[in-house]
């Protein structure tokens, strides 16, 4: 099993080709734009540039949208009409709720315990003497794929019976305080929960980031006049700090609120969506990918779509709006 | 109301500099009192330790007869208004009058009344509802002004609070910070880089420098008396014109001679400063403020007189400023470095005239305010009188202003 350069080439040579072309078609862009007619010059100038981000995206998102759209009203197969059946079978079928349940369960824990983690987090290291050191650590988890996430933490939670030794670093510590070994991954509810810790740990990084940067934003002077007018801790987090980072806040909710919504990693690596611990975008690859059920997980994928788009529209308002304030 | 005493206080940062030495101030119940200094002189942390926002390294200080050394901001019973208005952004006016009397609950019908009082004093009452985003820079300044007034407390702390301001809002700004206090009577303590701010508006004005305090004394002493060339530089505008002359005894008094002019010493200075006799026979450094020279042919005072070239001419309606050079090299001593470095960078000093005319290097470089009638004009030879009782005796050395009360004490 040796590697050798040179079975690779015909990769490398497809890499250079690929290279060459992407450069030929800028070059050939910029050419028809530079020498084009004069009239009307910004108008096609956009199109043009705009000509090849725009097919790309309509190739690959908005005709695979659309065409699930179309396909969660056909059976399985995708070739027989069948109404709104997939919707009907999508709200009453008792596994399915069960799914419907474990998602709204992500969706309000999740965000907000790991915007909450991040906040406080934030707020304790600011100006410490460790601050950088603290930060990173709770940042690192960023670098890490969910599906990696998922692998260390089904180690954390792994089971062994109760006379072997526990490899497992939450079991290890049950037994160590003398409790008995639990199947954490196998009893539900509270297995679902243990899967939204995971994303919490990813997570709160990421909140902690942008909330300390809006922290270190709050004008020092403001917090100084606070201080004189005679706030302590909690009166400043209150009246000064927590309304100053609202805005960002809600970027930051709404982020993760989304990212919450299309979880599929963690579920998929950890149980696989087993136990009763199955989410909207595990459900939508199992019924449309394994069982074949191509047009119920495109009705599941639609009510996922569904639901993120109000969050897409406050996201988009709550940025305009912080926009304007800056100016 | 309350006196604030400072008591050799230092501030000494982590690095080891020394930003505020051994400072002794002693503000009196209801004075206004301005410092005022060149950047990074010291002013503003000296504010900012009578707030409490800054940590004491060593001395004392005592706010209303109590040592407030270790007490925080909010139990000094201070108010302070900062140079960028600190405005909480999220809460309307009105909120942010209230702001500190809520946090110390007071009951709310006194609440309201001291936010309706301090609105009606500042002309707020029509900006009460709206958020300090849809304020003007003057408005915001004076609800920063109206959140520290409702408190009603021991003393005022105002930092730089006009410099955010448009020149002309800041005259009116100034004028009427004078008839607040006028009429609140608070005990305020006033940092500007300004000296025109800390001139018009401190019953009495401490000049910093480098951290030690220099002079602090009623506006006229420190423009007729200045301690120092430091101080005689930074006050007054335009500033204090200096040359090195040559101090020498002849019979019945004494002469000033640099580059070709002289200018006797009048007998009743030998008397008022014997220590400049002293000097007979040695080098002084001379200052002439622009507003003791005018046109001899319109003067009152004409008990001495030199002929110049006038290079430029600014006529100001009022007055006229004639800038001159004269034949002697530009005074060599640090306070003028100092005070030349202020003003290179200090860009809105409107009279900031002299210190940037690199045609003149080896020359000094001098200004005149003149009568507005007369005819000087920018190339033509002027007479200039000069009122010698009102010139000014450094040492070439020290600096010091020589015969002053104060550096004769120090002295003895």
């Amino acid at each position: 099993m040796g590697f050798s350069i040179l079975d690779e080439l015909p990769k490398l040579l497809w890499l250079v080709i690929g290279l060459a072309a992407f450069a030929g078609v800028i070059g050939l862009l910029l050419l028809v734009v530079d020498r084009g007619p004069r009239a009307r010059r910004d108008w096609w100038q956009a199109a043009f540039f705009l000509g090849p981000a725009v097919l790309l995206l309509l190739l690959g998102l908005v005709y695979p949208a659309l065409r699930t759209a179309w396909l969660s009203f056909f059976d399985g197969s995708g070739e027989t009409w069948s109404g709104l059946d997939n919707y009907v079978w999508l709200f009453t079928q008792p596994e399915i709720l069960i799914v419907l349940r474990n998602t709204l369960l992500w969706v309000v824990l999740a965000p907000v315990l790991a915007t909450a983690t991040g906040l406080v987090y934030a707020i304790l290291v600011d100006r410490s003497r460790f601050e950088s050191v603290a930060k990173s650590l709770l940042f690192m988890p960023m670098a890490i794929s969910f599906v990696g996430a998922g692998i260390i933490w089904r180690f954390v939670y792994a089971y062994r019976p109760a006379e072997a030794d526990q490899i497992g670093l939450l079991n290890r510590v049950v037994v160590a305080f003398g409790g008995e070994p639990q199947q954490w991954l196998l009893n539900q509810p509270l297995n679902t929960l243990l899967l939204i810790v995971v994303l919490i740990w990813v997570q709160a990084g990421f909140a902690m980031v942008v909330l300390s940067a809006a922290i270190k934003a709050i004008p020092s002077e403001i917090v100084e006049a606070a201080r004189i007018d005679g706030a302590n801790a909690w009166q400043l987090f209150r009246s000064v700090t927590l309304p100053s980072v609202w805005p960002t806040l809600t970027v930051v909710l709404i982020t993760i609120s989304v990212q919450t919504l299309k979880v599929f990693d963690i579920v998929r690596t950890m149980t696989g969506g087993q136990f009763d611990t199955s989410v909207i975008a595990n459900e939508m690859y199992n019924q449309a990918f394994r069982y074949g059920e191509l047009g119920q997980g495109s009705a599941l994928a639609v009510f996922l779509f569904a639901l993120v788009i109000p969050l897409v529209i406050v996201q988009m308002r709550t940025n305009r709006r912080v926009r304007e304030q800056q100016a | 109301m309350a006196k604030i005493v400072l008591e050799n206080v230092d501030k000494v940062y982590s690095g080891g500099v020394k930003a505020v030495d051994n400072l002794n101030l002693e503000i009196a119940d209801g004075e206004f009192m301005v410092l005022v200094g060149p950047s990074g002189c010291g002013k503003s942390t000296a504010l900012r330790m009578i707030a409490g926002l800054e940590e004491i390294s060593d001395g004392t200080l005592s706010i209303g007869d109590k040592v407030v050394n270790d007490l925080p901001p909010k139990n000094r019973d201070i108010a302070m208004v900062f140079q960028n208005y600190a405005l909480y952004p999220h809460m309307t006016v009105e909120q942010n009058l209230a702001f500190g009397l809520k946090l110390r609950k007071t009951p709310k019908p006194e609440i309201e009344r001291r936010v309706k009082e301090a609105a009606a004093m500042l002309g707020l009452e029509p900006y009460l509802k709206r958020k300090p985003a849809a304020l003007s820079g003057g408005q915001r300044q004076r609800v920063a002004m109206g959140r520290a007034i409702v408190r009603e407390p021991q003393a005022f702390l105002m930092d730089e609070p006009l410099s955010n301001l448009d020149a002309k809002l800041r005259v009116q700004m100034r004028a009427s910070l004078n008839q607040l206090h006028e009429r609140l009577g608070v005990t305020t303590v006033y940092v500007t880089h300004d000296q025109i701010e800390a001139m018009t508006l401190g019953d009495r004005v401490a000049v910093l420098r480098d951290g030690r305090l220099q002079q602090v004394d009623t506006p006229k002493n420190l423009f007729d008396h200045p301690v120092n060339l430091f101080v005689a530089g930074f006050i007054g505008s335009p500033a204090m014109n200096f040359v090195t002359a040559a101090l020498t005894e002849n019979g019945t008094g004494a002469t000033l001679k640099f580059a070709d002019h002289t200018l006797p010493v009048p007998a009743e200075t030998l008397e008022e400063r014997p220590a400049l006799r002293d000097y007979f026979g040695r080098e002084i450094v001379l200052g002439i403020r622009p507003s003791d020279f005018d046109d001899a042919e319109m003067a009152a005072h004409n008990s001495g007189t030199m002929e110049v070239v006038a290079d430029v001419t600014e006529e100001l309606g009022t007055e006229i400023n004639v800038i001159f050079t004269v034949d002697a090299p530009p005074l060599e001593h640090e306070d003028a470095a100092a005070l030349a470095a202020d003003a290179a960078g200090d860009g809105d000093d409107e009279d900031g005239v002299g210190a940037g005319l690199p045609l003149a290097r080896d020359k000094s470089v001098f200004t005149a305010r003149v009568n507005p009638r007369s005819v000087v004009r920018p190339g033509q030879p002027i007479t200039l009188a000069v009122d010698t009782r009102q010139l000014h005796y450094f040492d070439k050395v020290s600096g010091l202003a020589i015969g002053h009360p104060a550096n004769v004490a120090a002295k003895a």
